[in-house]
């Protein structure tokens, strides 16, 4: 079991949890649970969420593990120049 | 409308060709000639990339007419160096990194080369000053400085 | 696979020196060719007719006249690019914003498109197309734009991110909110409060070279496409979704590109390009004149943001809060956002709150721009940051030494932060000679602190090794500002062979894997992590060649310095093979040899720096002028230190001119008035001093070179450091940017009364 933080606007959309715990090896599986937890949060993943997992940004590694401790937060994905 | 026929010489070679009265030599370089050193970076004579030398006049060849090179000279970035052997101003703008980008590097070039025919010897802020009217977006302008610096140091003592 | 990106600490034989560049020769001579450099054969003249009018209708276009015009070959409307966007309303936006659909939403925004025999044929027919509009009221500022009584640009917006669904359509696309901690407790707990509201102006990347491309689509569905962008593969994607082609079957190929600072990530001009060679059978020429390249491409946000900060006597912070609004032009984009999460980064703050609103305006659509939404943010930031110290009597420096975040902290944007340098980049400001140099009257200075996220992506890399013994690398990822030089040395490095030897090319969409662009401050990163991958994976080809020409088993043979050795005493007698040995023997021994990468290149370390700068301030006029700037940045691993100190000095360069001159100047009629370079006015030479750059270097750990990103985080502090140094100097607080001699004048007659 893992502890994922939500950012605002995604915590709206998990029915106003901004920590939600979920039972995930890696962050393939972390989305996918998320999507059947909170079916709202689908459309999110597919336009791009990043993964912080101990203040490492991952962006498109979903094979990415997660290690039981660690701190995970969700972030929009960024755009840069 | 019929074009204009024109004789000048470009790099040092007798050139002729055909050119619209309302056709930039800008355009005749780059779209009749095949010279694409010289850049459009904004056609109305603001960004310096289109610089050129024409008769020891460093001028915008965006804001010069082609039927206007009739019997003069025109010097572009394809002039400067021989062979294989580059310019001084070419060798240190890549020593020191003088560009990142490199759209602006013709223009930038032939000013810097225009500035030392005319003084050899400038200080920086003369450098500045003699640069002004080539915009460069990339490199906040230090190494270009530096590398003309260095350059009219090595054209001194040849 | 199984690539290690950890940072390992070894020695560097190449990386790290300063050799010249592989594309510099072509460079200097006029050699290189960029996007208005390429012709075709048969090719024609592409030109876009655009909305003279800031909102409007589009009732109707007649376009017969233009089509019966003599050497005209096709003419385009919305009507030829058919939405196949399949519900991507991100996609849809980029369609309509190439080429407007129902309403023009913009001065500047396409309408239609002509391609003819020549230019001046092309504009003639631009004058037949017949466009009638119905005018809108329009808004361009950020605030009035939010004002219930603003014109609504999309009656389907309804603002997203709010507890309740609104029930009226709105400008306001989006709210986003970070944070953590109980900002009204830690407000409660301070004993100095600084509370300021702040605007920033619009102003564009300002790359030299306008848009250009080549389109040629032929009649079978196979199509190419020449053109200067930072991301030929995500170009790519997006034209081939727009116009129906099958991504394979189209390829682009990159140009040298003439600057970009992530103005050249988005397609404007090559869709149009692509559909006008698909009706007129032949290929198309479209370059945009830099007077489009203003109205119409994406310049950043123009902003209005309102800080507060807290701090305790003893120089703690206890609270700190704001709220960010950023105009996206006329799409929904996150602007606002990354505001939001960058505006605190730099700080250990225990109670935090950042709001931002994405705030949609009759100007062109917002396109990133190095380090996007920082700056702005960052001006607020720091120069509330600054009044604080001063009211609390604290140095500025010292102040944020004292806040600085560091390993442990958790980031206002969220997570907890790994190994940075935000502390190490002020000490070494406070410990460098700028900051105790003397200064005249009417001279100020000023300091400031910016962060930058960085990331890396998807990105692929192909080595090969020629029977010669010399390496040619295919990357996919656009070269900016020298990163073939940075990639070719890591290559060398990886290898054990000399830079000389190395020789790297930029790869068409066609001959590589997808790459992500070059954005982000990516390029050197990402490629460089899967340049030294396919290098690894070359050596294990080499040391298996190796082994064959012994005759031993390959477990038995490493590779040390650019040559195989055999490992045991039993082997005393092999002399080692190096690479070009191996190389000249390939077609005995299996074939080419190459390395071949793909990989995601995620772990990008987030990125700080610190600016100094001296600025004097005519009292009369108001006019300024920068005597002195030092940037002091955190690099990672500074790969090729030379263009490093180039990004430093170039990010500064461009933060300076935001900062004092440019801006984007909006008419009653909601058009660009200073549509040029003479009049939106970018630094040129005389306006600036050289540029001093320390380049620290904390090592990533997720790279196995220990390189950050380096290209964006410049830009980020230049904003506050000179309006700190301009306060400093006029003795009063400038809060609106850029501080051009009228605002400078203005501020000080009305502190003087």
């Amino acid at each position: 079991m893992v502890e994922v933080t939500l950012w605002g606007s995604l915590a709206a959309i998990a029915g106003g949890n901004s920590k939600v715990e979920v039972e995930a090896k890696d962050i393939r599986e972390l989305f996918r649970k998320l999507a059947e937890q909170y079916p709202g949060l689908e459309p999110w993943i597919d336009r791009g969420i990043a993964v912080s997992i101990d203040g490492t940004i991952y962006r498109d590694t979903w094979s990415k593990e997660l290690p039981q401790d660690a701190e995970i937060f969700l972030l929009p994905r960024l755009a840069g120049g | 409308m019929a074009g204009v026929a024109v004789s000048t010489t470009i790099n040092g070679d007798s050139v002729e060709y055909l050119c619209q009265p309302d056709e930039t030599l800008l355009d005749v370089l780059r779209d009749r000639l095949g010279l694409t050193g010289a850049k459009e970076g904004c056609g109305t004579g603001d960004c310096g990339a289109c610089s050129i030398i024409l008769d020891d006049r460093l001028v915008c060849s965006c804001l010069v007419l082609g039927a206007e090179a009739e019997g003069r000279r025109v010097e572009t970035v394809e002039g400067m160096a021989h062979g294989e052997k580059l310019h001084p101003l070419q060798q240190k703008f890549l020593e020191h990194a003088a560009l990142q980008c490199g759209i602006c590097t013709p223009g930038f070039l032939i000013a810097a080369k225009d500035l030392l025919a005319k003084n050899p010897d400038p200080t920086e802020e003369e450098i500045r000053f003699g640069l002004a009217g080539n915009l460069c977006r990339c490199t906040g302008y230090d190494k270009i400085v530096r590398a003309v610096q260095d350059a009219a140091n090595v054209m001194k003592g040849a | 696979m199984n690539f290690d990106p950890r940072f390992s600490g070894r020695k560097f034989a190449s990386v790290g020196t300063r050799p010249i560049r592989p594309d510099g020769v072509d460079k200097v001579t006029g050699r290189a060719r960029y996007g208005a450099d390429f012709n075709m054969a048969g090719q024609l003249v592409g030109r876009v007719l655009r909305s003279p009018h800031a909102h409007a209708i589009i009732r109707k276009i007649d376009t017969s006249k233009a089509e019966k015009l003599n050497g005209v070959k096709a003419v385009i409307t919305a009507a030829d690019l058919p939405d196949l966007t399949d519900g991507d309303a991100g996609m849809y936006d980029i369609l309509d914003n190439c080429m407007a659909r129902t309403k023009a939403l913009y001065d500047g925004h396409a309408v239609a498109a002509v391609a003819a025999v020549d230019a001046r044929t092309a504009r003639q027919a631009l004058k037949l197309i017949e466009v009638d509009y119905e005018v809108l009221p329009h808004v361009t500022d950020v605030d009035e734009a939010m004002k219930h009584t603003a014109p609504v640009l999309n009656d389907a917006v309804f603002t997203e991110g709010l507890e309740q669904k609104p029930v009226k359509p709105s400008n306001v696309a989006k709210r986003t909110q970070y944070g953590h901690g109980d900002v009204h407790q830690g407000f409660a707990q301070a004993d100095f409060l600084v509370e300021r509201s702040f605007k920033t102006e619009q102003t564009h990347q300002g790359y030299i070279e306008p848009h250009a491309c080549v389109a040629s689509v032929s009649s079978d569905g196979t199509a190419d496409l020449w053109v200067c962008t930072q991301g030929h593969f995500v170009y790519r994607q997006h034209c081939a979704q727009l116009l129906g082609l099958e991504a394979s079957k189209l390829r682009v190929t990159s140009s040298e590109i003439g600057g970009g600072f992530g103005g050249k990530t988005h397609v404007w001009a090559e869709p149009v390009a692509l559909a006008l060679s698909r009706k007129a059978g032949r290929p198309v020429k479209l370059v945009m004149t830099r007077d489009e390249v203003f109205r119409a491409s994406g310049p950043t946000s123009a902003t209005s943001i309102d800080v507060k900060i807290g701090a305790r006597k003893d120089g703690t912070i206890t609270a700190a809060e704001a709220t960010l609004r950023y105009t996206s032009g006329p799409y929904a984009g996150m602007w606002a956002e990354l505001g939001a999460m960058t505006a605190f980064a730099c700080y250990k703050l225990d109670n935090v709150k950042t709001v931002g609103f994405e705030v949609l305006v009759n100007r062109p659509k917002t396109a990133a721009y190095r380090a996007p939404s920082a700056p702005m943010a960052a001006f607020a930031v720091e120069s509330a940051v600054d009044e604080l110290a001063k009211e609390i009597g604290i140095d500025p420096v010292d102040f944020r030494i004292r806040n600085a975040a560091q390993e442990g902290t958790r980031a206002s944007y969220g997570p907890v932060y790994g190994p940075i340098g935000i502390g190490p980049t002020l000490e070494a400001a406070k410990h460098h000679p700028h900051m105790k140099a003397p200064l005249q009257v009417n001279q100020g200075r000023g300091m400031a602190c910016g962060f930058w996220f960085n990331f890396g992506g998807q990105t692929c890399t192909d080595l090969n090794i020629g029977m010669d013994g010399t390496v040619s690398l295919a990357v996919g990822t656009v070269d900016v500002g020298g990163s073939r030089a940075s990639l070719s040395l890591v290559a060398a490095e990886e290898l054990g062979i000399d830079y000389s030897h190395v020789k790297a090319i930029v790869a068409d969409t066609s001959s590589l894997g997808y790459n992500d662009m070059t954005d982000g401050s990516r390029g050197t990163f990402s490629s460089s992590m899967a340049t030294i991958s396919a290098a690894r994976n070359a050596i294990k080809i080499l040391r298996d060649r190796a082994a064959q020409m012994w005759d031993i088993p390959v477990d038995d043979v490493v590779w040390e310095n650019g040559q195989a050795l055999a490992r045991g005493e039993k082997y005393g007698n092999l002399s080692p093979l190096s690479l070009k040995e191996i190389a000249a023997q390939s077609g005995k021994t299996g074939g080419p040899i190459a390395g071949h990468s793909e990989l995601v290149a995620d772990g990008a370390g987030v990125s700080f720096a610190t600016h100094i700068c001296d600025i004097e301030v005519d009292p009369e006029t108001g006019a300024t002028r920068v005597l002195r700037y030092t940037v002091i940045q955190d690099a990672g691993k500074a790969v090729h230190p030379t263009y490093v100190e180039g990004q430093y000095q170039g990010g500064a360069a461009q933060g300076i001119g935001w900062a004092l001159n440019e801006e984007y100047i909006y008419g009653k009629d909601g058009r660009l008035q200073n549509a040029g370079f003479l009049d939106y006015r970018i630094p040129v030479c005389s306006d600036l001093p050289m540029i001093d750059t320390q380049i620290l270097e904390i090592p990533n750990p997720n790279h196995p070179y220990g390189v950050r990103g380096v290209g964006e985080t410049s830009i980020v502090p230049p904003l506050a450091a000179i309006a700190n140094a301009v306060s400093n100097a006029a003795g009063v607080r400038m809060t609106h940017i850029p501080m051009s001699p009228p605002r400078i004048l203005a501020a000080i007659d009305a502190e003087r009364g």
